[in-house]
Formats: structure tokens, C-alpha cells, sequence
């Protein structure tokens, strides 16, 4: 047995062994599913130090025939982009168990669907076949929207629901029927992704095919990333959302339409690839850009993170968009650091509104004067966000640009001053407004956090350190495999 | 002649018929529970038609009749089918029972009866069976819907049906007139040799397009549609839920039959006209669904949008379409089957099915309300249930003929739409049971042991079917293998 499985069966696991738990037992619950993503982060991190850095293929494979008349199987490994990966979402997911105090009522159905989210995301990340890459997938949408739904926050959850649902559905069906039309195509009876890469390495699609599946894969992953002008669902989710939602969606499960378009659009539909990034790098600009100019103007924090969180789309976007190695590596590595800050300023924020009951900027103020963990950690957040040396964002951001320049140079000069400067404006503003200045006298009551309540913070900012100064550990994964998938395109850049 | 191949057909007949005997001798409260004895009848055929009926390996198919009954694999898979769904329907009619003022051994009886009618639909190898099995099916089920006598509602869906039910059957039986007109035989095999050189025949095409109505009307297809809202909202729950069930798949059994059987060569030349029946099903049930408030009529509505995913297989036109409807029947039998026993059994009030009559369900019987939210969500395609494989294989099918005809592709898009749209009312459905505001009746709600068993069995074939599709899909692809 692969650890995969392992991995991404503990928390399916546990959501059944819930199942069984009286709903009156609420610490175990909690226990249970703390334990649950504890073990899959374990599991995880000693799976990523156990890759073997630079071999070729995949590792910790495992295969069994699911439908063989359709060539479905249940198929799991590793490579460097996803082992990576997959490690973040573990993390991220014990992370968002923590936070998930503050759920008060009808806590057994949400760390149910907190489990099945979390499964869903790890076995999407890790599976290796096409229909269980979808079918994960789907597995942890639906938790989403029902959690967002009940458990939501603000006044708009009903609207809010209803958004997110009909988009990411939209775009999850647009991208199913890309997938399908490909394994149609490509006429190897075979759902098995290095089986399809090594078939159509050999027999090409024809081009017209190509152009066709790969604008339903590039707008059916790219709803559910949030590529602009498709993003409208993003910031009103995430401002809607439990805590514990948003850090897994935003952190995680977003990151899923990028691995497609990496794992799956790039490689197998090479030409096609080549005709259509060009439009994906000025498309990647709405997002750098204009998102970042609509966080400038926003009120309420969780909005503005946000869209920040839809702005720093746009860096992985571009990295995709340049298709040579130094970008696509460099897109990864944002995938990786954004989902720990995305996990990290969502729940920072999810605290904040325990604290408060409001997120709204102007009725805050001077709060690190009575919270100085959880402010400090919200302004190393923030710079994380603007990208500063020695967090993993600057490594991931700087590699896209050094990828893009030849490739994009216009676009990445806007990039660059776009997204730069507007992302420390609105970052280091929210902070001014938030952290410093005089403190109303109503907020003299908030607490900072003990030390079990710190625990996921800390974990995730080490994380970001830990990747920003030695940004090695995960490169050195990533290349080759990038290399390896991408053969094809990478060939004339 | 061989009578022996009707096995199915004579014990279900005996069954009714001793039922109706036993009857005369019963006294007033003992019979409420022949509906326990005609299950398990049911049951036992069921279970003697899937172990020792086989079918000699050389000889797939085998006629009786003068080739006017055929028993082969499809026609044996259809038979299975119905009877589970019998079977089912016969359990939630006793739970039914006691809003049944008289005359409760003929409703069970009615009901094997309309068994017997698909059975022999299952089989029908020729226009004239054809006809008698539609029309032995929808009589019956006339009554069956009008039977609570005391209710307006019933009356009215009865007479509704009758109304309906009986222009389609002229139609059907007009086409079949012409078609015996032109080519001077009913006979599927027969058909399918001369179907041939009456492509060009106007009056013979009408002839078929005629027998397409009633068959549309049968499955619910738009634009045949218009009865089936108001019929599954007044008639008495088990009988909608046959309906919804097994009058649909005994459509798609005979449309099978008369497309890929008795006319494959015209067939081929359809796909436009079945593409646009099926887009327009799915648009059609999927927008109207939206505003229900009363559960059953909503569930007519979703029926109409079922019956336009269903028919995306029969328009792909390929083995793999064929075999993807059949799989999606029997995801869509357990489906339904466990959202008409939750209905059946909480919202008793004749008027009071509103979607309202939920609320707090989930503490009144956490087990009815995760099968109703598990038939929601499998209807809605969420894996990992049964809704989800089918609708993967039904768009597969789809897609696989795409680069022939584009409208495939328009066909596609436009079944995701729907997928999309009843998102919507199907999770309408799960907030009213778990999240409504005021739950005004908390009383827990009794289960016998039976209907538990049935429940918890239409829970088990959705998961199974989304779990492990493999063994069902094969048995799919068997029985369509003998279709062109």
C-alpha cells in the first residue's frame, strides 16, 4: 500500500468513524478529527522527505483497476509538483481542524464535511487518473458549498452560497467535459494520465481537437481558480465562509484547476498550449491588476484578503502562461507558498472576527496593543503577501518573473509594478488600520490567543520561512518533473 | 410455441390473480398485509428469475409467439429491474395502505398488474404486443392513480392521465396503423430487413414518429410532458413512484426496442430530432422545477429532466449510449424508489406534501432524512453515488459522437446547464429538512422493519452503483449488445 492512500484515507476514515459518535461528545469530535488530519500531515511530511529528489517518474505508486472496460483506475503517486502539494494541503488541513473552534452547533455534520473536503483535496492532488482526479474533486466541492451555506457568516451567506456554487459547478462541468473529449480523443481507452502522456507522445492530437479541449480545460480550471473576469465568486465566498472553509478552499482546493492546467492541459495538448497563453498572460493581468485595485477600495478585511488571494492567481497564471521551466517551477512554488499564507490570513482574520464580530477596517484599530501574537503573525502575513524576501512568496514570485521576462516582457513589467506596489499598498494599509492607531474602547475586552490556539499559526508561518529561506527543498523536487511532464512544449522555448 | 418462456409473466399473473382469491376469504384488517404477501411473492420471482433463469449460451435470444415475444438479455434485465421496483413499491403501498379506504387487495393487485404489463413490454418483439403492453400498463394505471376516490386531487390526476394517456395511445395506435399500412408487417425482425427501402416513405416515417409520441409520453419526454406535474402530485404516492420508476423504464424498454431493433437504419438518420427532444426534456423539467414547493410535483418535474438525460443515450446512438441509459435506470431506480418511501411515510396529509412538511426531519427520523438528502444529491450527480456515474457515462456517450455532429456538443453544454440548474431545487430540498426555521411537528416517525430493510437497501444500491459501477456496467453493455 502506498502512503497515498494512507493519506488520503484517514480522513475519509475518520468522517465515518464520526458517523458512529454521539453528537453530545463534542470534544471527541474535535479529537477525532484533529487526529485524523494530524496523521495525514505526518504521513505526508515523511513522505516528502522519503522523495527521492531527482529521480524520474512517479513515486509511491499504487494501482488498482476500478471499471477496466473504461480503463478507470484508482491510481496514485507523486511527483515533484504534486508532492509538494499535497504536503501544503495536509498542513493546511490539520491547520484548519484547529481553528475550527469556533464552531458552536452542529459540529459533528461540520467536521464530517471538513474530513470528506479534506480526503477529497489530498486524493485529487494525488490521483494519478483522470475520472478519480475529477471525481475527488467533486467530493470536496459539495462540503464547501453546504458549509458555507450553514455555517456562514454575513448577511449575503445565502447570496454568497448560491454564487460560489453555480460558478465553481459551472467551471468543474465545463472542465469534466474537456477531460472526457480528451480521453475520447486521444483513443487510448485509458483514464490513466502517464498512460495517456506516453500515448499521445507518441500519436499527437490533431490540432484542431487540441484547440478545442484546451480552452474548456484553460476556462473550466480557470472558474475555479478564479482567473479573471471569472472571479466575481471568489472574494464574497471566502468573506462568507467558516474559517476553517476558507483556509481549506482558498489554501487548497483552488489550487486544483492549477494542477490541472499544469499536470494535464500543458502536456497533452502541447500546440494547443503554445496558441493559448499568450491570451491566458494578459487575462493573468486582470487579475495582477485590476483585483489588486479592487482590494485597494474594499472595507471589510476578509474581502480584501480576498481578493488579494485573487490577485496572487495572477503570479501562477503568468508562470503557466511562459510554459519554459523556470516559470512553470516558479508557478508551483507560488501554488505552495500561497496556500499556506491564503490558510495562514484566513484563519488570522477568522480569529479576528471571533474576537470582534466585525471585520469591517474603519470600526478597528490598535488592536496589536492587546493582541500581539496574532497581530504580529497578521503583519508577517501581510508581508508575506507583498512579497518580502525570506518568505516562500518572494522565492515562488520572483522565479515567475525571471521565467516570464523573456517570454512576456510587457506583461511582466506590469506585473511587476502592478502587482508589487498595489499589493503593498492595500496589505500594508489594512495593517495600519487594523494593528496600529488609537484602540476603541469597545475592543479593550479582546484576548490574544493561548498557546494550543497559536499552534496552527505558528506551524504555518514556519512553513512559509522554512520554504522562503530554502526555497531548494521544493525546487529541486520540482524541476525535473517539470522537465520530465512538460517534454514536449518545453522543447522550442 | 414455447409458454414455458414466459415464466416471469405467468407467476406475477398467478400472483394477482391468487391475491384477488385470497381476497374473498380475508377479513377487513387482515388485508393490509397481503401487501407483504404479494412482496414477497414478488421477491421470490425475483429471486428464481436471477437464479435459475439462464439463458442457453448458444442461443441469446429466443422467441415465442410467432417471434412476437422475445426473451434475450435486455429483455432479462428489464424483467429484474421491474420486479425490484415492484418489490419496493409494494412495501411503501402497505405503509400507504392505511389512506386507502377501500378496496386495498386491489391496489396490490393493480399493481402486479402493471407489472405484468412491463414484463411483457420488456419483451415485446412486435408492434402489437407493443401496443397491448402500453395499454395494459397505462389502464392500469389509470385506476391506480384515481384510487384514493376521496381526494380531488387524485380524481383530478386520474382524469388528467385518462385524458392524456388516451391521444397518446391514438397516436401510437395511428402510427402503427401506418406502418403496417406500408410495410405489411408488425413484426420487429421482420421490420428491420424492409425498414430499409421505406426511408424515403413519408407516410411509413410518419407512422414511426407517431409511435415515438406515445412512446414520449410514456418516458415523459418534452414535448409529451405536460401530464406528468400534475399526475405525480395527486396520485397516491406509491403509485407516483411506480410511475416515476417503472412506467418510464418500460418506455425506454420498447423505445429501445422499436429505434435499435425493428428500424435501426431510419434510427441513424434521427440523431437531430432526438438531439433537440433531449436537450429540451433537460431545459424544460430542470427550469420548472425550480419554483416547486409541493415535493411530489417537483419530483414530476425532475422526472421530465431524468427522461432528457436518459434520452442523451439513446440519441448518442452507440452501444456505449445504450448501455449508459440502462446503468442510469438503475441508479435512477434506487434514487427515486428512496425519495417516494421518505415522502410516503412523512408527509401523510393529502394536501400537506409541501417541501414546509420537512422541516426537522432529521430529528424526527435521522434516517429518512439522509435518504432523502442521499437521493438528492445522486439525482443531482454528486458522486459517490449512482446519479454521478450514470450522468459521467450518459456525457461520455455524447461526447464520443461529438466530432461526427457538433450538435453533440450543443447537447452536452446544455445537459451541464441542467446539471447546474437543479443544483438549486434538489439542495432546496436538503435545507428544508435540515436548516427550515420552525419545525412545527416533532414528533419521531415509526418505521417498520420491512420499509427499513427497503430503505436501507436503496441506500446501499446508490453507493454500490457509485462505488463499484463495474460489475453493473457490464451487465449494461450485455444486455444492449444485441441492439444495432
Amino acid at each position: 500500500m502506498s502512503p497515498l492512500t494512507y493519506i488520503i484515507g484517514w480522513p475519509f476514515f475518520a468522517a465515518i468513524l464520526l458517523l458512529l459518535v454521539p453528537r453530545n461528545f463534542r470534544p471527541v469530535l474535535r479529537a477525532v478529527a484533529i487526529l485524523a488530519t494530524f496523521i495525514s500531515a505526518v504521513l505526508a511530511l515523511k513522505m516528502f522527505l522519503q522523495f527521492h529528489t531527482g529521480a524520474l517518474g512517479y513515486q509511491f505508486e499504487q494501482q488498482i483497476p476500478w471499471v477496466t472496460r473504461l480503463g478507470i483506475s484508482y491510481h496514485v503517486g507523486v511527483d515533484g509538483i504534486n508532492v509538494g502539494l499535497i504536503l501544503m494541503g495536509a498542513i493546511v488541513a490539520f491547520a484548519s481542524a484547529c481553528v475550527s473552534w469556533e464552531i458552536k452547533e452542529r459540529d459533528k455534520e461540520f467536521y464530517i464535511l471538513l474530513l470528506v473536503m479534506t480526503g477529497g483535496i489530498l486524493g485529487a492532488f494525488a490521483s494519478l487518473d483522470l475520472f478519480f482526479f475529477y471525481f475527488f474533486h467533486e467530493l470536496a466541492l459539495v462540503p464547501t458549498f453546504i458549509m458555507i451555506g450553514v455555517w456562514g457568516r454575513g448577511e449575503q451567506k445565502n447570496y454568497a452560497t448560491f454564487q460560489i456554487t453555480l460558478y465553481l459547478s459551472i467551471g468543474a462541468l465545463i472542465a469534466l467535459i474537456g477531460l472526457i473529449a480528451l480521453y475520447l480523443q486521444a483513443g487510448a481507452n485509458t483514464f490513466d494520465i502517464p498512460e495517456l502522456a506516453k500515448h499521445i507522445r507518441e500519436h499527437p492530437l490533431a490540432t484542431g481537437a487540441q484547440n478545442f479541449i484546451f480552452p474548456l480545460l484553460l476556462f473550466g480550471f480557470g472558474i475555479l481558480v478564479s482567473l479573471w473576469p471569472f472571479h466575481t465568486w471568489a472574494p464574497l465566498g471566502y468573506a462568507s465562509a467558516p474559517t476553517a472553509t476558507a483556509m481549506l478552499h482558498a489554501g487548497v482546493l483552488k489550487k486544483f484547476g492549477l494542477y490541472g492546467l499544469i499536470r494535464i492541459a500543458l502536456p497533452l495538448l502541447p500546440q494547443a498550449a503554445q496558441h493559448w497563453t499568450p491570451i491566458l498572460a494578459w487575462l493573468c493581468l486582470g487579475n495582477l491588476v485590476y483585483c489588486g485595485w479592487v482590494a485597494m477600495r474594499q472595507k471589510d478585511f476578509n474581502r480584501l484578503i480576498g481578493y488579494s488571494s485573487v490577485a496572487h492567481m495572477g503570479f501562477v497564471f503568468l508562470g503557466i502562461a511562459t510554459l519554459n521551466v523556470i516559470g512553470v517551477t516558479g508557478a508551483v512554488l507560488v501554488m505552495i507558498a500561497h496556500g499556506f499564507l491564503a490558510a495562514l490570513t484566513f484563519g488570522l482574520s477568522g480569529y479576528l472576527y471571533q474576537q470582534t464580530g466585525t471585520l469591517q477596517i474603519d470600526r478597528l484599530g490598535g488592536l496589536l496593543r492587546r493582541l500581539p501574537f496574532i497581530g504580529g503573525a497578521l503583519m508577517m502575513a501581510a508581508f508575506a503577501g507583498c512579497g518580502l524576501p525570506g518568505f516562500a512568496n518572494f522565492a515562488g514570485e520572483i522565479t515567475v518573473f525571471f521565467g516570464a521576462w523573456k517570454v512576456f516582457p510587457v506583461v511582466t513589467v506590469l506585473a511587476c509594478w502592478g502587482a508589487l506596489i498595489i499589493g503593498a499598498v492595500y496589505m500594508l494599509r489594512a495593517i495600519r488600520a487594523l494593528l496600529h492607531g488609537p484602540l476603541p474602547d469597545q475592543w479593550a475586552g479582546v484576548a490574544d490567543a493561548h498557546f494550543w490556539r497559536k499552534v496552527p499559526f505558528i506551524l504555518l508561518l514556519a512553513c512559509l520561512l522554512l520554504f522562503g529561506c530554502f526555497p531548494r527543498l521544493l525546487t529541486d523536487k520540482i524541476v525535473p518533473s517539470v522537465k520530465e511532464n512538460a517534454v514536449v512544449i518545453l522543447l522550442n522555448r | 410455441m414455447n409458454l414455458l418462456l414466459l415464466n416471469h409473466e405467468l407467476l406475477v399473473l398467478a400472483l394477482a390473480l391468487g391475491l384477488l382469491l385470497v381476497d374473498l376469504w380475508l377479513p377487513l384488517p387482515a388485508k393490509r398485509k397481503l401487501g407483504y404477501v404479494a412482496a414477497i411473492g414478488v421477491g421470490l420471482i425475483l429471486l428464481y428469475s436471477l437464479f435459475c433463469v439462464k439463458l442457453p449460451s448458444g442461443q441469446p435470444v429466443q422467441y415465442a409467439f410467432g417471434q412476437m415475444y422475445a426473451l434475450d438479455p435486455l429483455a432479462l434485465f428489464f424483467k429484474r429491474f421491474f420486479l425490484l421496483a415492484a418489490l419496493i413499491v409494494l412495501l411503501m403501498s402497505v405503509e400507504f395502505a392505511d389512506r386507502i379506504t377501500a378496496g386495498i387487495s386491489e391496489f396490490y393487485a393493480l399493481i402486479l398488474i402493471a407489472l405484468l404489463g412491463m414484463l411483457f413490454a420488456s419483451s415485446a418483439n412486435d408492434f402489437a404486443l407493443l401496443f397491448v403492453s402500453m395499454e395494459l400498463i397505462t389502464v392500469t394505471f389509470y385506476v391506480l392513480t384515481s384510487f384514493q376516490r376521496a381526494r380531488v386531487t387524485s380524481l383530478e390526476a386520474g382524469v388528467k392521465y385518462l385524458i392524456i394517456g388516451a391521444l397518446s395511445t391514438a397516436f401510437t395506435v395511428f402510427g402503427i396503423a401506418l406502418v403496417y399500412g406500408i410495410s405489411h408487417t408488425l413484426n420487429f425482425g421482420q421490420l428491420s430487413s424492409v425498414a430499409a427501402q421505406f426511408g424515403g416513405n413519408p407516410i411509413f416515417l410518419f407512422g414511426l414518429v407517431f409511435v415515438l409520441v406515445g412512446l414520449g409520453f410514456k418516458i415523459v419526454a418534452f414535448p409529451f410532458q405536460i401530464w406528468a406535474p400534475d399526475v405525480y402530485q395527486g396520485a397516491p404516492t406509491p403509485v407516483t413512484a411506480f410511475l416515476a420508476i417503472g412506467s418510464k423504464a418500460a418506455g425506454f424498454a420498447l423505445l429501445l426496442r422499436v429505434l435499435f431493433i425493428a428500424v435501426p437504419n431510419i434510427t441513424a438518420h434521427w440523431s437531430n430530432l432526438l438531439i433537440i427532444i433531449s436537450g429540451f426534456s433537460i431545459l424544460y423539467g430542470n427550469l420548472c422545477a425550480i419554483p416547486q414547493r409541493n415535493l411530489k410535483r417537483l419530483l414530476g418535474y425532475s422526472s421530465i429532466a431524468h427522461a432528457g438525460y436518459m434520452l442523451l443515450g439513446v440519441a448518442a446512438l452507440s452501444a456505449d449510449g445504450r448501455s449508459a441509459v440502462l446503468y442510469y435506470l438503475s441508479g435512477y431506480l434506487f434514487t427515486v424508489l428512496a425519495a417516494f418511501t421518505v415522502i410516503c411515510l412523512v408527509l401523510r396529509q393529502a394536501d400537506g406534501e409541501d417541501l414546509s412538511g420537512l422541516a426537522g426531519l432529521h430529528r424526527r427520523a435521522p434516517l429518512l432524512a439522509a435518504a432523502l438528502t442521499l437521493a438528492m444529491a445522486s439525482l443531482a450527480g454528486i458522486p459517490p453515488l449512482a446519479g454521478f456515474f450514470g450522468k459521467f457515462l450518459l456525457l461520455k456517450a455524447v461526447i464520443a459522437q461529438a466530432p461526427l455532429q457538433p450538435g453533440y456538443y450543443c447537447l452536452a453544454f446544455t445537459a451541464l446547464a441542467g446539471v447546474v440548474i437543479s443544483l438549486y431545487y434538489y439542495f432546496g430540498v436538503v435545507r428544508a429538512i435540515y436548516w427550515a426555521d420552525d419545525p412545527t411537528d416533532l414528533s419521531p416517525i415509526l418505521i417498520s422493519k420491512p420499509i427499513r430493510i427497503s430503505i436501507y437497501a436503496c441506500l446501499a444500491g446508490m453507493l454500490y452503483l457509485g462505488l463499484f459501477p463495474s460489475c453493473m456496467l457490464d451487465l449494461a453493455t450485455q444486455a444492449v449488445k444485441l441492439l444495432r
